[in-house]
């Protein structure tokens, strides 16, 4: 059964990939595409359902499902098998239910583009590879997967590759990925060495054993860590995701924000036996975390494009995440990882609704009073933005005031000091959001005439799943998935002194976001004067925040221009023009000079060759003479 | 001087008369025949020496080169025949432009 739920995505390319294209000749046409790109994953869904229904028949033990074996090398055997237990439940019901939704919803969104077919078998090729990351048991299975949703990212970020800027924003996703996976490979040698194994769960319970294993826990927690970073969009290598946002909207729904950047988080709390021995690795995940939350959140306030204000966010609720994982919350993290799949895909899509109606417009200073223009889209856009705010008692409020409590009172490495800076960054995304909820939906309308004649409701395959996950993101925070997967992931100690502090924290969180939602209230709500005053006063700073404090320019100083230099000066131009070609230049024009020597000595004269032959002889007999 | 060092000597002579007229005429068919020469000079120190020695390697060989000198003019002559008849002369220098 397990394996079907990851075939059928499979299935849904390859007869989309091959019979609803150019290559198989656009045999089949939307309808087609339609209902086998949107039936097989709900076809999955109802298949995690079901094995979810049967995990819970016996007893929460996990079922393993071995399907091949892959290689045979020595006595070690690597086999494709998957693994259910809570952690991959939870995390296959979000990848199918929210991956099935936001297949739907592209139905509508792409509905007039004439790579339909292709965008369709794009997705399922995506959801396939994610499944083989969140179900396999192995760490190779794992692996397979996880390059995969890169390539299908890859794939789906230059979707519209005729545009230059979109092809070459793939190819950056691509490639610093790839230095996160060096990582990622290197602790899995290291694993590979230490237990001759790269089943999770044997690692995992080598791990839980009473005789430590000899392999440091660290080095392999902060190796790991770093292919999570290029995955999720952590500090250093948080640049790629928000030039990813030039793919289709549910593509960003999809991939950069409710699943793929996700898996980093998936694979640190698959591994937390391994980070419950190295306190080193947690507290380096935890200060990478809350920073690029930080960092990430006030480069949001100040973009104006709606998919970067989104894209910002979503790096910084990974740095929520990776926070959480850090002090030892995981079912926390995963938690808010699921809070945030349903309120950050509603809010992409919502967003995309936004650019629907707009007909592209993606600046947020060319909209404004479209509340009662595309009521639907608003009154979801509004629920997940409270929800992300972390307002009570919608989603985000519960996951993210979880994180706050651990990140303060853990005995895994909470201290005051991550919960000032994440409740800094809680502010932060409050009035961010709320700023981009004000700029769209309130206030007077800045479109052109032109624009705002087209402006329209979507379709109701699209507002109708903008309603379901407006729903979800209200009510999703009652899911208990902490306590679900305590038994698996049991929550951190809490020191005992600073119980007292709950409440107030509780307090301080609401009161924050509330904070956020007045200040963008005060500040957009009101006179367009008040925020370019404030814009005026700070140019400076606006200026490193709106070009995101110029990592972009540093890496392309320090790693591009010197990668360039020395691929050209060095490897070109020495290597190649003066080595390699030299040497055959310098062996052709011997073999030449010599030519132009001997060929003098061919005059046609009979005479002269019985000259030679007779000098020849003379030589030949007098070498013998001396030497015989 | 005994019978073999004359053998010897004429068979030299022969040699070197061949080889001075290959190297100094100019006229085709006299090469061929100085060629002739220096062929049979060698032929006449290899039967010498195989008397001499009272082996008959020697003498089967000089059969062997008496193949090899028939089959050599067989075709020389046909070749200087066809030059002749193209440049109307025997003298080598007008063929020099055969070198190509």
């Amino acid at each position: 059964m397990l394996t079907a739920i990851v075939l059928l995505p499979l299935l849904g390319f390859v007869l989309n990939g091959v019979l609803a294209t150019r290559l198989g000749g656009n045999r089949f046409g939307p309808r087609f595409v339609s209902a086998a790109g949107c039936g097989l994953p709900i076809a999955s869904f109802l298949l995690v359902v079901k094995a979810v229904l049967e995990l819970r028949a016996g007893g929460w033990a996990p079922l393993v499902e071995t399907v091949y074996r892959w290689a045979l090398i020595g006595d070690n055997s690597f086999e494709i098998a998957f693994y259910f237990d809570r952690l991959s439940a939870v995390m296959a019901l979000v990848v199918t239910g929210v991956g099935s939704v936001i297949h739907v919803y592209s139905i509508g969104y792409m509905k007039d583009d004439e790579g339909y077919g292709r965008f369709f078998a794009y997705l399922n090729l995506f959801l396939f590879f994610m499944l083989l990351l969140v179900l396999g048991r192995s760490l190779l299975v794992l692996f397979v997967g996880w390059e995969g949703v890169g390539l299908a990212s890859y794939l789906l970020i230059g979707f519209w590759f005729h545009d230059l800027a979109n092809a070459r924003a793939g190819k950056k996703a691509f490639v610093t990925n790839r230095i996160g996976d060096a990582g990622f490979l290197l602790g899995m040698f290291v694993l590979f060495q230490a237990f001759g194994t790269l089943d999770m769960d044997r690692i995992g319970a080598a791990f839980a054993g009473p005789a430590l294993p000899a392999v440091s826990a660290s080095l392999v927690g902060v190796l790991l860590f770093i292919g999570a970073t290029g995955k999720s969009a952590q500090i250093p290598l948080h640049v790629w995701l928000p030039d990813a946002m030039a793919g289709p909207t549910p593509v960003s729904a999809l991939i950069h924000a409710a699943t793929m950047v996700t898996a980093g988080v998936y694979l640190v709390a698959r591994m937390s036996a391994v980070y419950l021995h190295a306190p080193e690795a947690s507290a380096l995940i935890a200060v990478v975390g809350v920073a690029t939350a930080f960092f990430a959140a006030t480069i949001a306030v100040v973009q104006t494009d709606i998919k970067k204000v989104l894209a910002y966010s979503t790096i910084s609720q990974l740095g929520f995440m990776f926070l959480a994982l850090g002090v030892g919350a995981y079912g926390v993290a995963i938690f808010h990882l699921v809070t945030h799949a349903f309120f950050k895909a509603c809010l992409f899509l919502g967003a995309g609704s936004v650019i629907h109606a707009l007909g592209g417009e993606q600046d947020v200073r060319r909209m404004g009073g479209l509340a009662r223009r595309i009521p639907l889209t608003f009154w979801s856009f509004a629920i997940a933005t409270a929800a992300i705010a972390g307002i009570p008692p919608l989603a985000g409020f519960f996951s993210k005031d979880g994180i706050l409590w651990y990140a303060f009172a853990s005995t895994r490495g909470g201290s005051p000091l991550l919960w000032l800076v994440a409740a800094a960054t809680a502010l932060m995304t409050a009035f961010y959001m709320f700023r981009l909820l004000w700029l769209t939906f309130f206030g007077r309308s800045r479109m052109t005439p032109e624009v705002e004649h087209h402006v329209h409701e979507s379709p109701s395959s699209m507002t109708g799943v903008l309603l379901l996950l407006a729903a979800l993101s209200a009510l999703g925070g009652f899911i208990a998935v902490p306590h679900f997967l305590e038994a698996q992931l049991p929550l951190p100690p809490v020191d005992e002194h600073l119980h007292a502090y709950e409440t107030p924290l509780l307090a301080v969180s609401v009161a924050l976001a509330l904070a956020g939602l007045a200040a963008a209230a005060w500040l957009f709500g009101g006179p367009a004067e008040r925020a370019e005053r404030l814009r005026a006063r700070f140019a400076g700073p606006h200026r490193w925040l709106s070009s995101k404090y110029f990592v972009d320019e540093l890496y392309e100083r320090c790693l591009d221009k010197p990668l360039v230099w020395i691929s050209d000066r060095i490897f070109l131009r020495f290597g190649d023009r003066t080595l390699i070609d030299g040497t055959l230049h310098a062996l052709a024009a011997i073999a030449r000079g010599s030519a132009a020597v001997f060929g003098r000595l061919q005059t046609g004269s009979l005479h002269l060759y019985a000259w030679f032959v007779l000098l020849g002889i003379v030589g030949a007999l007098l070498w013998s003479w001396r030497h015989v | 001087m005994d019978r073999t060092q004359l053998l010897i000597g004429v068979a030299v002579t022969l040699f070197s008369l061949g080889l001075v007229g290959v190297i100094v005429r100019r006229h085709v068919l006299v090469m061929l025949m100085c060629m002739e020469l220096m062929l049979n000079g060698v032929n006449l120190s290899l039967v010498t020496f195989a008397q001499q020695t009272s082996t008959t390697v020697g003498a089967v060989l000089v059969f062997l080169i008496f193949v090899v000198a028939t089959v050599e003019i067989a075709l020389a002559i046909p070749i200087v025949l066809l030059l002749v008849r193209t440049k109307r002369t025997l003298d080598l220098g007008a063929y020099s432009e055969l070198k190509g």
